[in-house]
């Protein structure tokens, strides 16, 4: 009696293991676009008779790594990342079986450095902000790369960078080294200023191993502050603290908007209108990747697809646009809908 | 002491004013200290509770449908593929449209005109001509949750001037509350609904069943188990290098942190054994193992607890090992081990670092009906809305904590009730 008990619990379990011929799209990856991805999914379950597809937010490199396992019930069909795949990843992906994949280009999301409106809005340069941030800076006006000593960075205060900047002390909230955001802010915002030193651009091509860790490298003695993944909590700490900058996602200025300001970098506001025209230089696109021998076996992808993809989604009067997300210009919106949904492969 | 005319017991009388004021002053500490902790703690719970109230009322807002039949069924079979697919939200433009007639005429104001109501109206609507397709037709009253910056307007968390909502919105704003065409209503949508991404229609009832789904696995695995074990270790095992063995890995598990379980629960549950991923059962088994440690040294204890003249007693008259041990020893530790593996599940229940790893962390819009259906949990749905931009889910977090809350504490409480019934002293 006992022993067929347990015999039918094990088979239970291993029914229930096999047994899992899905009817659900599973989405993974990056927490950026998962706002937008769980809305579409969300609209796509209450309209259609496809049941809600279930994302989960796993961050751009752990998606891509789950989507490249393999093919298969067991593997997610889409992944969603605040960057583009990389060769590696693809390669890994071929690897694995999933030769073809399709890329989706959705729109963009603007990095913003932010303030209380108590205080003045700050208008900042990418130089400044490399100045402000580094670790290193160059000791002298750097022209080339033979003549560019480093030191480490002496600003204790937004005036020592740039004697225009009011006379406050660097002090600044941003993610830490294991968000996505924080990978972008340093690729466009410090890389952007690092840049305008002719040495250090000189160096890009002498050696590059150096040239990014002097880019990419934030300074660790206090006036950069990582205040975790969490951008509310940003949010509330600026309101607090109106000495403080804060770098996070646009949507969050967007929700916040009567509480803090952004401040303009090389001249441009983080303002809507600026980011989708491609004005403001901190903003990155966002994608989301189709698993194409999971169309047909899964119920919904196509659809899916043809959803995120309709103007009333992510077209300028769409509902991801009220979420936040910046929509591509028009003609470009068109090529990615035409290359989306005639399922074109993923070409590097 | 120094004085050599002082009798000791004149020695004695002299330290003692010392000594009563160090002992005052070491009850003051004490008192301090609780007294710091109470703060914090009344501390905590004002400020979630005060946070989270807010979230079970939504405003709503009253509009007089007219569920036109060539707008939702043409053709008029009623089926119900055709109705749930009809375009409910043309019906509740129009019925806005009948309110403030002067903004259908551009297209920038009937935008406007529709933020004000939340997307999810339309879904209502539907579940309303579902449930009874004679509707169709009529014209009636219908009231549908405003959209949730409107609500967070009407109760105070962002200002007119705030500049989130335009001067002829506040207008219409304005009427609607003259007419008697806004108000506040209990948020049952927060208790009867799966998550959104509209906070407004967001609720915690997916994430209660998928708790629920999980404790239960968690508790039908881990409770047997860890009584058989820990009778086994504590009455019948023999003493000896591995039983040692056994017990240090014991403990040591008890002290390992959660995610360790989670990624094993990954590499064997989905890895090995092929489950599906954000299943309940899944979850319940990784809380399960982190629970075990817990339930197999608390039923030791209260085993250790009785007294060996019970056990001596009954073999004395006749009893095996096995009887001694079932009829008197087990059912007098019971209320020990009941104690332990509800506290045990209490820390199962705020568990969300295990379930990341096995895919629980997730958006899932329909309420989980069983142990395989793709669910979140309690403190999962916590994190998540922690981390969404709108203004709105703050007060969604806050009270779902104060949900999460009201589970450990009625959890609790009954271990203690327990423990006061039953428990005897020896």
């Amino acid at each position: 009696m006992k022993k067929t008990l347990i015999a039918g619990l094990l088979a239970g379990v291993a029914v229930a293991g096999a047994a899992e011929a899905r009817d659900q799209i599973r989405i993974v990856g990056s927490s950026t676009v998962f706002p937008f991805s769980t809305a579409v999914a969300e609209r796509f379950g209450k309209t259609t008779s496809f049941k809600t597809p279930i994302v989960e937010s796993t961050g751009s490199g752990g998606g891509l790594k789950l989507f490249c396992t393999g093919t298969g019930e067991g593997h997610p069909d889409i992944t969603n990342a605040s960057r583009r795949i990389k060769a590696k990843e693809v390669e890994t992906c071929a690897k694995n079986g999933v030769a073809d994949v399709i890329e989706v280009k959705i729109g963009y999301d603007g990095i913003v450095l932010a303030n209380s409106r108590d205080t003045g809005r700050m208008s900042l340069a990418l130089r400044d902000v490399f100045l402000a941030l580094a670790h290193e800076v160059p000791d002298g006006a750097c022209e080339s790369a033979d003549a560019c000593p480093m030191k480490a960075n002496p600003h204790n205060t937004w005036k020592d960078v740039n004697p225009e900047l009011p006379d406050v002390r660097i002090e600044v909230l941003g993610p830490p080294a294991t968000s996505g955001t924080r990978d972008a802010f340093v690729e466009l915002a410090m890389e952007g200023g690092c840049k305008t030193f002719a040495g250090i651009k000189a160096m890009k091509k002498a050696d590059k191993k150096a040239y990014k860790k002097v880019c990419h490298t934030i300074r660790e003695d206090g006036a950069y502050i990582e205040a975790g993944e969490n951008d509310n909590l940003i949010v509330q700490k600026l309101t607090t603290n109106p000495r403080a900058l804060g770098i996070f996602g646009f949507s969050f200025l967007d929700q916040n908007s009567d509480k803090l300001q952004g401040s303009t970098v090389n001249g441009v506001a983080p303002e809507f209108e600026e980011i989708a025209e491609g004005n403001y230089p901190v903003s990155r696109a966002l994608f989301f990747y189709v698993k194409k021998a999971h169309i047909g076996e899964v119920p919904g992808i196509a659809e899916f697809i043809a959803e995120f993809t309709d103007e009333a989604t992510w077209g300028p009067e769409g509902y991801l646009a009220d979420k936040g997300l910046i929509p591509m210009s028009d003609a470009e919106r068109e090529e990615w809908r035409g290359a989306a949904n005639g399922l074109q492969n993923l070409s590097m | 002491m120094t004085d050599p005319r002082q009798s000791p017991t004149e020695t004695i009388l002299a330290s003692l004013p010392r000594r009563r004021r160090a002992e005052a002053r070491f009850r003051i500490y004490g008192i301090a200290a609780i007294g710091v902790a109470l703060a914090f703690l009344v501390l905590l719970i004002g400020a979630i509770g005060s946070k989270g109230i807010g979230a079970f009322s939504q405003a709503e807002i009253a509009l007089d449908v007219t569920l036109d039949e060539s707008v939702l069924d043409p053709s008029g079979t009623r089926d119900p593929e055709t109705l749930s697919t009809a375009n409910y939200r043309a019906v509740v433009r129009a019925a806005l449209g009948e309110i403030f007639p002067e903004a259908v005429s551009k297209r920038r104001d009937r935008r406007k005109l529709m933020a004000l109501v939340s997307a999810g109206a339309g879904f209502e609507l539907r579940e309303l001509v579902l449930e009874d397709p004679g509707a169709i037709g009529q014209t009636m009253r219908v009231w549908v949750p405003a959209d949730d910056e409107v609500d967070m307007l009407l109760k105070g968390a962002i200002a007119r001037e705030s500049g989130r909502f335009n001067d002829k919105q506040l207008a219409w704003l304005d009427r609607l509350e003259e007419e008697g065409r806004i108000r506040s209503a209990f948020n049952w949508r927060f208790f009867s609904s799966g998550d959104s991404r509209e906070p407004e229609l967001a609720g915690i009832l997916g994430a209660i069943s998928g708790s629920f789904f999980a404790l239960l696995t968690c508790l039908v695995l881990s409770f047997p188990l860890g009584v058989m074990t820990a009778i086994y270790l504590e009455e019948f095992a023999p003493r000896n290098r591995w039983t040692d063995l056994i017990e240090i890995n014991i403990n040591n598990l008890a002290a390992v942190p959660s995610i360790v379980f989670g990624l094993l629960g990954l590499a064997i549950f989905l890895g090995f054994m092929g489950l599906t991923r954000s299943a309940p059962l899944v979850g319940g088994m990784v809380l399960a193992l982190m629970t075990l440690p817990t339930v197999i040294i608390a039923t030791r204890a209260s085993l250790r607890a009785v007294p060996p003249s019970i056990r001596e007693a009954a073999i004395g008259l006749g009893a095996s090992r096995m009887q001694a041990m079932l009829h008197h020893t087990l059912p007098l530790a019971m209320p020990g081990i009941m104690t332990g593996t509800i506290i045990g599940m209490a820390q199962a229940l705020g568990e969300s670092a295990p379930l990341i790893m096995i895919g629980m962390v997730a958006f899932i819009v329909d309420v989980p009906q069983g142990l395989l259906d793709p669910a979140s949990a309690l403190p999962v749905q916590i994190y998540i809305w922690a981390d969404s931009p709108e203004r709105a889910f703050a007060e969604k977090t806050a009270a779902a904590i104060i949900v999460l809350l009201a589970f450990l504490v009625v959890m609790n409480l009954t271990a203690v009730i327990l423990r006061r019934r039953f428990e005897r002293r020896w």
